[in-house]
């Protein structure tokens, strides 16, 4: 494919292929990483966000965005780090939260608490603490089936 | 006189070399925290900074115009070129003492860095953003475990108090304003840090009376970290480690 016929509608889909590192249940795009994607004058140049600003993930995806689009046939790449405005968890799309509960991950609320149990769904739910085996997440415990679970906390 | 390029570098060195070097200290406790939850959430809180850190010193390098890295000035300078709070520097202590440095700097943090989002220099409005976000759950942590611990046991109370008393010296370093504070006040990209004393005091007074213990009286400070006059025989040590790898390997990689 000649890289003047790629139209940024196009480089999304395949954004969306492209899973997050960590929780590979998600794309980078269900994550709100990639902020904006423009194709000009055979390159196409992709803006992404961190989650946390010292998420040691952003180095692969980064990666991971580049081999997605040389595989498809773009010669140059552009790789643009933003950080204002500033991410946060309304930018996880709503496949993105129902892909997370499904993977075990009770998703990000407003309230600060998860709305229940990712894998029994009970709703009496205790915090265990508020760092989890990512930044992005904090640990919680089912009250009801008592199974420790991962809560993406909202930022 | 300094011009404003000088301010705003060193402004933005105390911005990322408070970040770096507790970042750095708070790695330490990596592996060898009290319990699981704590070693990671420790662990979290020094990526965190250590992220900060990054977004900091990249824009100090680039204001500095000589062509360096935010990891020339992190991993290439000497302790007389740091610019970050004593609190920080000194070592460890046990877990409640560290506990309760983070409590004192996060107290800062939290009114400083929401001040810093509305500042003249969009840069640092933008850093300020991120930064404030993990600063407000790292707040929300250490405010909560100096509670619990303070108004726990005894003991953990005991060790509480000797962690504030211990602290308490090198906290008021944070408001001594000088002249790089007035330049960057003038120019309206930060307000002085003595502005914002009452806030931290109406805070930690609140969170120390709710753990049960009592706030230090004497108001006497320790000073020379952030104007590098006078660190701490501490820093030295602690870069010797940090620094060892690049100052062995100059631009060594992963």
């Amino acid at each position: 494919m000649s890289p003047e016929s790629i139209t940024a509608d196009q480089v999304w889909t395949w954004l969306e292929g492209v899973p997050d590192p960590e929780i590979p249940v998600i794309s980078i795009v269900d994550l709100g990483v990639v902020r904006d994607v423009v194709c000009a004058n055979e390159s196409v140049t992709v803006t992404i966000t961190p989650t946390y600003s010292g998420c040691p993930a952003m180095a692969v995806i980064a990666e991971d965005i580049k081999l997605a689009l040389e595989k498809r046939g773009v010669v140059s790449v552009e790789l643009v780090t933003k950080i204002a405005p500033p991410w946060t968890t309304d930018w996880l799309s709503e496949k993105g939260k129902a892909r997370l509960e499904d993977y075990g991950i009770a998703p990000p609320r407003q309230t600060g608490v998860p709305e229940r149990c990712p894998n029994c769904h009970a709703t009496t739910v205790t915090k265990v603490s508020q760092f989890g085996s990512t930044p992005c997440k904090a640990q919680w415990r089912c009250d009801d089936c008592l199974e420790p679970f991962d809560y993406f906390k909202c930022l | 006189m300094m011009t404003a390029n000088e301010a705003l570098f060193q402004f933005l060195l105390r911005q990322g070399d408070n970040a770096l070097v507790l970042g750095h200290r708070t790695s330490q406790w990596c592996g060898v925290g009290p319990v699981l939850e704590e070693d990671i959430a420790l662990a979290n809180t020094a990526l965190d900074l250590i992220g900060q850190t990054q977004l900091w010193l990249a824009y100090a390098a680039e204001v500095q115009g000589e062509g360096k890295s935010a990891n020339d000035l992190a991993f290439l300078r000497d302790a007389y070129d740091f610019r970050n709070l004593l609190l920080l520097e000194v070592p460890n202590g046990n877990f409640g003492q560290a506990i309760m440095r983070q409590c004192l700097f996060d107290a800062f943090q939290v009114p400083w860095l929401t001040e810093l989002q509305t500042s003249s220099n969009q840069q640092v409005a933008d850093i300020s953003a991120k930064s404030l976000k993990e600063a407000l759950y790292h707040w929300e942590r250490s405010s909560e475990t100096v509670i619990s611990l303070g108004d726990g046991t005894e003991e953990s109370h005991a060790y509480m108090q000797a962690a504030v008393d211990f602290c308490w010296p090198y906290a008021g370093e944070m408001f001594c304003d000088d002249a790089v504070d007035e330049a960057i006040n003038t120019a309206g990209i930060a307000p002085l840090p003595s502005s914002i004393r009452q806030t931290w005091i109406d805070q930690v007074e609140s969170v120390l009376s709710e753990a049960t213990l009592t706030k230090p009286n004497s108001d006497f400070a320790q000073r020379g970290g952030r104007d590098g006059i006078r660190h701490t025989e501490h820093l030295g040590h602690m870069l010797a480690t940090m620094q060892v790898l690049q100052r062995s390997f100059p631009g060594a990689t992963w």
